[in-house]
């Protein structure tokens, strides 16, 4: 049985992570709790709900930044963007469906601590390259911030980076600030038909090693689709579009055209990882690689442990769904074919929970790193409260 | 003038041997203990700071570093890693009982990956440097540090460095994929690759920025992007610096980040004028340079939008650039006006606060009346785009009292840019300059989770010291817990 916490404000959540700390008392933290089954199962005593601290709380659209609580939801947000013709660049992506769950319920602490990006991650950052300053608790139940409220900063330590991805391990996070950017005006997909694996990243590579902007580049084997999103300026996408068809006409596949509507939904469904929703058995691994790794990387798995996949970032993201009936869930083949591929890494996203405690959902590490890791850790939660155990052996 | 943590006596007086046992770990020529050929290394670019190092080193692999970590771990000797020594925070200020780490020998690039857009570099090849390995292919290395002739990747990634395009392009956090680090024990550790994001925590994203505290760069791979294919840029006079100001915010908020956007006032403009002749109008209080780069039919466009913007925000005199020429020509000025102010002025102090755009015309009246108060003159140079102002303070030092002048003057500024709701540096980084004027933005315990970071890569404090912490708390002590049991909230709470 856990008891909940919910603190209204920081002093309360200080006051609280203080009484756990005296306690020594294992904690799940959450914003929205959407990303619960992502990390290995831990046994907990106490659940600390931030969602409550939630609210923008400065929004500046000329300054590029917003200060909000960490439980605020993202869809809080992204409306408060919209009015203005802004986005978050990064275009978090939303776990809920992946894991079985209702979509666009998560808060942009949980966006923060598990790092997340979307398509435009390889042209526009990543949230930690969007994440300018934090106030947090750590675990030791003392209050501290990081970063600032504008865009450039190199005052101390890049702490919010430290907390970027770090699952709610080091410290719990109260009020982040955030770059905001201007939404493009428009947005068109070039799609190449009839694509292999092969043609798809040749095709990919060209189009990010061209000055045309690219800014989503995926490949979805089922429908053997390789899209290509150009987004800015009417005058510019139409430009950039003309430019591409030609810069790719003697490559195979026939051309088509989706209009902004159309690229909207398919970009969604590529960030969502709608393919891998449906089979809620499949395990499927989140896996970055480079990018011109690819080729070799899916065939190698799809030869051996895979059932279904599909690419992103220009080829340097596999999201991958392997056979349930593998005792590691793939961990071993896919980890090896990384090794001898230019290497890479992968993180276990759905797994049943007998799968998760039994494999390293998260990437492990060379001795040497994995100690520095842990002596980061100890240093912000020496009790080892922090929703121990759940990335790594701390 | 700042102090720096006494030397460690035992050590200095161990200054021989400690040369002699780095001598049999490194190639002839790379201990450097002679006095005259130590002095080549007092200073960086703060060069109102020297210090004579104890010695210099300049290792040539990694392995070498790692053996001259260990050995100086062992045998408790500070370590001060070294660039080009361009640092204009102090970062590679020597310590009197320190041995100053040169990375000038790494000097190759060891890789050009065009499929993975990236190349791997060793730290001291400079930042231009690497634009040209991969310049020929038509890409570029996005971060463009006005002293990027000079100074080293190594020395970016320390200083997380910026320049004029990082508005849209980021600054070298956004830049870079894959590390090699020696720690100050002399394990040497691998983060990231040709792929992105971090296995676990995102260590890249703290050493980035930690100015040599953390350890030694080994090995930068950077991620390079394809040249745009047009730059242009306009060439904007304002009567003021406050409707110079608007026509940034009212750029920004029709959705556009140019590729630069730069601002002079007064003070700057004519100097940089009657240095470099780059036909700056002299009758402006503001001058606005802002490029748009990218496909040419984005930025024919563009260039109208911004026109019209700027005419409706006031400006009295406006140029768009036709040529290549005509575009460098608009530049010329701005690039050059850090020798420009140094031509009317024995010397500059460059100070380098970020601010909320918003307060930009606060700033710059407040700024003007500590200048009165002063009694020295300030030109300002900024970053519009992304609110990083760089005030430069003329004065004299052989003048007495002045560079002191100078100092408070800086540090007033500095503090009004915290008060308005930025912070203390944007680019060139805290050093032994803004060291202690930390505590204007951070409290004790913001400071020491910093500093319990540094605990995790270097428990002895052995690297950089008396840089970025005003204060040095001993490791173990930074270790305690101050709870006490009793008097702990919600006493109330069932446990387990
Ligand atoms: C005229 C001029 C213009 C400038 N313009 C800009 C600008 O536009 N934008 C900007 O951001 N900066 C600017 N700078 C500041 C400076 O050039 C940058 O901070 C630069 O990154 C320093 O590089 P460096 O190789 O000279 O490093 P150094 O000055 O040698 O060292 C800087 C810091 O990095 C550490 N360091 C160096 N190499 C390593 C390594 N391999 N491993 C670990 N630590 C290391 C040092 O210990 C020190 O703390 C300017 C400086 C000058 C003099």
């Amino acid at each position: 049985m856990t008891t909940d916490l919910r603190p209204a404000d920081v002093t309360m959540l200080r006051d609280m992570v203080a009484m756990l700390v005296d306690r020594k008392a294992p904690t799940e933290i959450i914003g929205a709790g959407t990303k619960r089954a992502i990390g290995r199962p831990t046994n907990v005593e106490y659940l600390l709900d931030l969602s409550k601290l939630a609210g923008i709380h400065e929004y500046e659209p000329n300054e590029l930044v917003l200060t909000c609580g960490a439980g605020t939801p993202l869809w809080t947000i992204e409306s408060a963007l919209e009015s203005n013709n802004q986005q978050l660049a990064f275009e978090p992506m939303d776990y809920g469906p992946l894991l079985g769950g209702p979509a666009a319920r998560g808060t942009i602490g949980g966006v923060l601590s598990a790092n997340l990006s979307g398509p435009r991650r390889f042209k526009a950052g990543a949230a930690r390259d969007h994440f300018l300053g934090v106030q947090a608790v750590s675990g030791r139940g003392e209050i501290f911030k990081g970063g600032g409220k504008v865009v450039k900063n190199v005052t101390g330590y890049d702490m919010c980076k430290l907390l970027a991805g770090s699952w709610g391990t080091l410290a719990l996070m109260s009020e982040v600030t955030i770059k905001v950017l201007p939404a493009p005006e428009d947005t068109q997909t070039l799609v190449l038909h009839g694509q292999n694996v092969a043609d798809a990243v040749a095709a990919m590579t060209l189009a990010a090693q061209s000055p045309h902007e690219v800014s989503g580049a995926a490949w979805l084997p089922e429908s053997g689709e390789t899209l290509l999103r150009i987004e800015g300026f009417p005058e510019s996408v139409k430009a950039r579009l003309a430019a591409m068809q030609a810069l790719l006409a003697g490559l195979p596949g026939e051309q088509s055209i989706l209009d902004a509507a159309d690229s909207q939904a398919r970009w969604q469904m590529v960030r969502d990882v709608e393919p891998l929703q449906a089979t809620q058995e499949w395990p499927v691994w989140r896996i970055s690689l480079p990018p011109a790794s690819a080729p070799e990387v899916w065939q190698a798995l799809m030869a051996s442990v895979g059932v279904a996949g599909y690419l992103d970032w220009a080829g340097g993201l596999l999201w991958f769904a392997v056979d349930p009936g593998l005792a590691d869930g793939g961990a071993g083949t896919i980890r090896g074919v990384l090794a001898t591929n230019g290497g890479g890494h992968a993180t276990l996203i759905r797994g049943a929970a007998g799968l998760r405690s039994g494999v390293a959902v998260f990437p492990p590490m060379s001795a040497g790193l994995e100690a520095l890791q842990g002596r980061i850790k100890g240093n912000f939660d020496p009790n080892g409260i922090l929703n121990r155990g759940r990335m790594a052996g701390f | 003038m700042l102090r720096m943590p006494e030397p460690d006596a035992v050590v200095l007086a161990r200054r021989v041997q400690i040369a002699e046992d780095l001598r049999a770990m490194l190639p002839a020529d790379s201990v450097i203990a002679d006095e005259h050929q130590r002095r080549v290394y007092e200073s960086d670019g703060l060069t109102a700071y020297r210090q004579l190092p104890m010695i210099v080193v300049l290792p040539e692999t990694t392995a070498q570093v790692s053996q001259v970590l260990k050995y100086c771990s062992e045998n408790n000797v500070k370590i001060v890693p070294r660039g080009a020594g361009t640092s204009l925070s102090g970062g590679a200020l020597p310590l009197a009982d320190g041995v100053t780490l040169g990375l000038g020998k790494f000097k190759q690039v060891l890789d050009i990956d065009l499929p993975n857009r990236c190349a791997v570099v060793q730290p001291g090849v400079t930042n231009l440097g690497v634009t040209q390995a991969v310049q020929h292919l038509g890409f570029y290395y996005a971060p463009d540090p006005s002293s990027q002739i000079a100074c080293t990747i190594g020395g970016n990634v320390a200083e997380n460095s910026g320049g004029v395009h990082c508005l849209k392009y980021g600054t070298t956090t956004n830049n870079i994929l894959g590390l090699e680090m020696v720690l100050m024990d002399g394990e040497v550790i691998r983060i990231g690759g040709k792929h992105l994001d971090a296995e676990l925590y995102d260590l890249m994203g703290v050493i980035c920025g930690s100015e040599g505290l953390l350890g030694v760069i080994t090995e930068v791979t950077v991620r390079i992007l394809p040249r745009p294919a047009t730059a242009r840029a306009l060439l904007i006079g304002f009567p003021s610096n406050e409707t110079a100001g608007d026509c940034v915010a009212n750029i920004i908020s029709a959705g556009i980040i140019p590729g630069g956007m730069e601002m002079m006032d007064r003070p700057a403009i004519h100097a940089a004028e009657a240095f470099v002749h780059a036909g700056y109008p002299l009758d402006v209080e503001a001058l606005l340079i802002v490029e748009l780069d990218g496909p040419k039919a984005e930025v024919d466009e563009l260039i109208e939008r911004v026109r019209v913007i700027a005419e409706s925000a006031g400006s009295v005199s406006l140029r768009i650039s036709n040529t290549e020429a005509e575009r460098e020509s608009f530049w010329a000025g701005r690039k050059a006006a850090f020798p420009a102010v140094g031509r009317i002025s024995p010397d500059y102090y460059c100070m380098d606060g970020t601010i909320p755009r918003g307060a930009l015309a606060k700033v710059l009246n407040r700024m003007a009346e500590l200048s009165e108060q002063y009694g020295l003159r300030v030109a300002n140079v900024f970053h519009a785009g992304d609110g990083n102002l760089h005030p430069l303070i003329l004065y004299d030092a052989n003048k007495p009292g002045e560079l002191e002048a100078a100092e408070d003057f800086g540090a007033d500024i500095l503090r009004l840019c915290v008060e308005v709701g930025g912070v203390l540096t944007g680019e060139h980084g805290v050093g032994v300059e803004k060291r202690d004027l930390m505590p204007e933005m951070f409290t004790e315990d913001d400071l020491k989770h910093q500093i319990r970071v540094k605990c995790a890569f270097d428990p002895e404090q052995l690297l950089n010291p008396g840089k970025v912490f005003p204060t040095l708390h001993r490791c173990a002590e930074m270790g305690r817990m101050h709870i006490r049991a009793g008097q702990m909230p919600f006493p109330d709470l069932p446990r387990f």
